[in-house]
């Protein structure tokens, strides 16, 4: 059994008439993914790329009966769409928009978790199941199905070590796309909780990077409760301290979220840590 | 975005917690009046600035100007000093600490107080420092200010008053979209009374279509930096001579640490983004060609991103700047042979990975390519 998301994934698209949304939906369509429906205030009633057109989100999930979202509404409309969806009941919710004000998300993501429903991202690539189904924006020819399940808080940087990692022959089990920002659905340290308990998952690949201590919490975890093997990499190394690099969770505050802290807690765990994104498949060859 | 301390205390003032009256002035020559005795703050987005001599005390006008002429200008830790606070001093009784963050772990806002105050909160042992989580769909309960009131050892009038400026600190966390809101020292005066002494407030970037006032504020970025901004570029300058542009804030951090392991030094963030408008491309090249870059290190890992797309509007840039810069490229992504072809017609340095576009960016710059 995959895990979050499998072939059974009854997929909704909130946001489907935008840009974005409509381009990944084709692109989710022609990987496999079951895209049931989609919503856009006042536009029900039209589709996109065949799949139909809701109002709202209770319609969908009554007419078709979507089991999981991904979120394309941009950022001053997410919170709410994000309610919609855990009121509605559906039990993933993968959120892509970025530049989510945090103050949004320390409200529904606490809110997901009091109802079981797992959020993805903000700011996130979103979760693919090789030969299953995709709630993302990946680019879907990197991947290929396999044992290795991969965590990672980016995005291209995720699919350039996937890349890597299908051309040295290690598919992927899932992979999650976790998100840059600060606060977040599903850390990394649920993530590896849930590639421990996969039975297809072998071994875990961990793409972190600088800020927060989302890296050390999950060697802590990896030392107390992972027996798979675990590789990691850690972007970084040379960003400046106080400067955001991008990512609004990406930025060294005071001594904390160093990429030497993260390193040295992947190392005392047992975690061999990359040096090159492209090591990543080495250091699997070695697990 | 960061606030100036004295912009911090208008907006703490707004939400009813007590702070010093104070004038600002950013010229020695434009102080008319000043709540005498004072003290004389320089106003930096920086900490640290009483250890660099940034704070001195006035007992006149004159004193006042003498100080404040000595105070601007003034570099703290690597910032000038453009304007000063002149602000009421303040009888000080004792001195506590008191701050709103997000913990990223629990995910939740996080109280913080101290009954040691003035000093910074990170040097403090862990049993002097009350820690509560406060739930952002709940907000502040009341049992937590009882709580904080007797860890801090207050009573009566005072802590009366302490449990006010919190939840008014809780509430200006919450409606501001705060990273950071911080009173240290919070001031108990001889008189009783709870005063704001010192204001720190960070808020988030992402929120700043919510406060639309807050978007002319002078933040502490370079006026490349600046520009960069104002067009929705992800920039940021960095003191090495190698140019760097990728898409993804990951890849670029990657790409910046990759260049360094081969022996260069990044010069600039620049995170593309999703994008491949060729217009897009073009300005962000413009911003790295002003930057002055010895050579230019493109990586691009595009899955959906079109690769010739974004050649064209590299070399477009070249093109309008009439820039001479060498450009190293690494584009992975649909039309990737047409990419190359494109880039190799204007002369530039094509690579297949990213560890070889490094290498080849290092070479390059040392003239050896």
């Amino acid at each position: 059994m995959a895990v979050l998301l499998t072939k059974k994934a009854r997929l909704l698209v909130q946001g489907i008439t935008g840009h974005q949304g409509q381009f990944h939906t084709r692109a989710m369509l022609d990987f496999g993914t079951k895209v049931v429906a989609g919503t856009s205030p006042g536009k029900g009633g039209t589709k996109v790329e065949s799949v139909p057109v809701f109002d709202s989100v209770d319609e969908a999930v009554a007419k078709k009966r979507a089991n999981a979202s991904i979120v394309f509404v941009p950022a001053p409309y997410t919170k709410d769409a994000v309610i919609e969806a855990i009121e509605g009941d559906l039990k993933l919710v993968v959120v892509i928009t970025e530049r989510i004000p945090f103050h949004d998300t320390l409200e529904f993501v606490p809110f997901a978790r009091t109802k079981g429903v797992s959020v993805i991202g903000p700011n996130c690539p979103g979760i693919i199941t090789p030969g299953e189904s995709k709630a993302g924006i990946m680019p879907s020819q990197i991947f290929k199905p396999g044992d290795a399940g991969v965590i990672s808080r980016s995005g291209t940087l995720t699919y350039e070590i996937v890349n890597a990692m299908t051309q040295a022959g290690f598919g992927q089990s899932t992979c999650i796309g976790i998100g840059g920002d600060p606060i977040i659905g599903t850390n990394t340290v649920e993530a590896l909780a849930i590639f421990q308990k996969d039975r297809k998952t072998k071994r875990i690949v961990v793409v972190g990077e600088i800020g927060g201590t989302a890296e050390e919490e999950a060697a802590e975890f990896i030392q107390k409760h992972v027996t798979k093997p675990v590789v990691a990499y850690v972007a970084g190394r040379t960003a400046p301290p106080g400067k955001r690099m991008g990512h609004a969770g990406a930025i060294i505050q005071g001594n904390r979220g160093t990429a030497e802290s993260k390193v040295k807690a992947f190392n005392d765990a047992g975690v061999p840590v990359a040096e090159y994104p492209g090591d990543i498949a080495k250091l699997l060859a070695s697990t | 975005m960061k606030f100036l301390e004295y912009k911090a205390k208008s907006i703490f003032a707004r939400y009813g917690i007590p702070v010093p009256h104070g004038v600002v002035v950013a010229r020695p020559e434009e102080i008319r009046n000043a709540p005498l005795p004072c003290m004389v703050k320089a106003q930096v987005l920086i900490g640290g600035r009483g250890k660099a001599g940034g704070i001195k005390p006035a007992e006149t006008l004159d004193e006042a100007r003498a100080v404040s002429r000595e105070i601007l200008g003034m570099d703290i830790n690597g910032y000038k000093v453009k304007q000063v606070y002149l602000e009421e001093r303040l009888d000080i009784e004792r001195e506590l600490y008191l701050s709103f963050t997000i913990d990223r772990s629990a995910r939740e806002p996080l109280l913080m107080a101290s009954a040691t105050g003035g000093v910074e909160i990170e040097s403090l042992p862990h049993e002097q420092i009350f820690m509560e989580h406060v739930p952002a769909l709940i907000g502040l309960q009341p049992y937590v200010l009882r709580m904080l009131g007797k860890f801090l050892g207050l009573q009566g009038l005072v802590a009366e008053q302490v449990a006010d400026v919190t939840q008014k600190a809780y509430e200006l966390f919450r409606k501001e979209d705060a990273e950071l809101v911080e009173i240290n020292p919070l001031v108990v005066t001889k008189a009783g009374k709870v005063v704001a002494g010192d204001a720190k407030l960070v808020v988030d970037d992402n929120a700043e279509y919510r406060h639309l006032e807050y978007a002319k504020l002078d933040q502490d970025r370079t006026a490349l930096e600046e520009e960069a901004h104002e067009k929705g570029i992800t920039f940021i300058q960095l003191d090495g001579d190698i140019g760097v542009i990728a898409n993804g804030a990951g890849l670029t951090m990657s790409t910046l640490d990759v260049l360094n392991l081969k022996g260069g030094k990044g010069g600039t963030f620049l995170d593309l983004g999703g994008t491949d408008d060729p217009e897009k491309v073009a300005q962000a090249f413009e911003l790295l060609i002003k930057a002055n870059p010895a050579v230019i290190l493109l990586n691009i890992f595009g899955g959906i991103t079109k690769a010739d797309t974004v050649a064209l509007g590299v070399k477009k840039a070249l093109e309008v700047m009439h820039a001479d810069v060498p450009v190293v490229a690494r584009i992975k992504g649909v039309n990737e042979a047409q990419a190359k072809e494109i880039l190799r017609g204007v002369g530039m340095y094509p690579a297949e990975t990213m560890e070889e576009a490094a290498e080849l960016a290092v070479k390059v710059k040392k003239g050896a390519a």
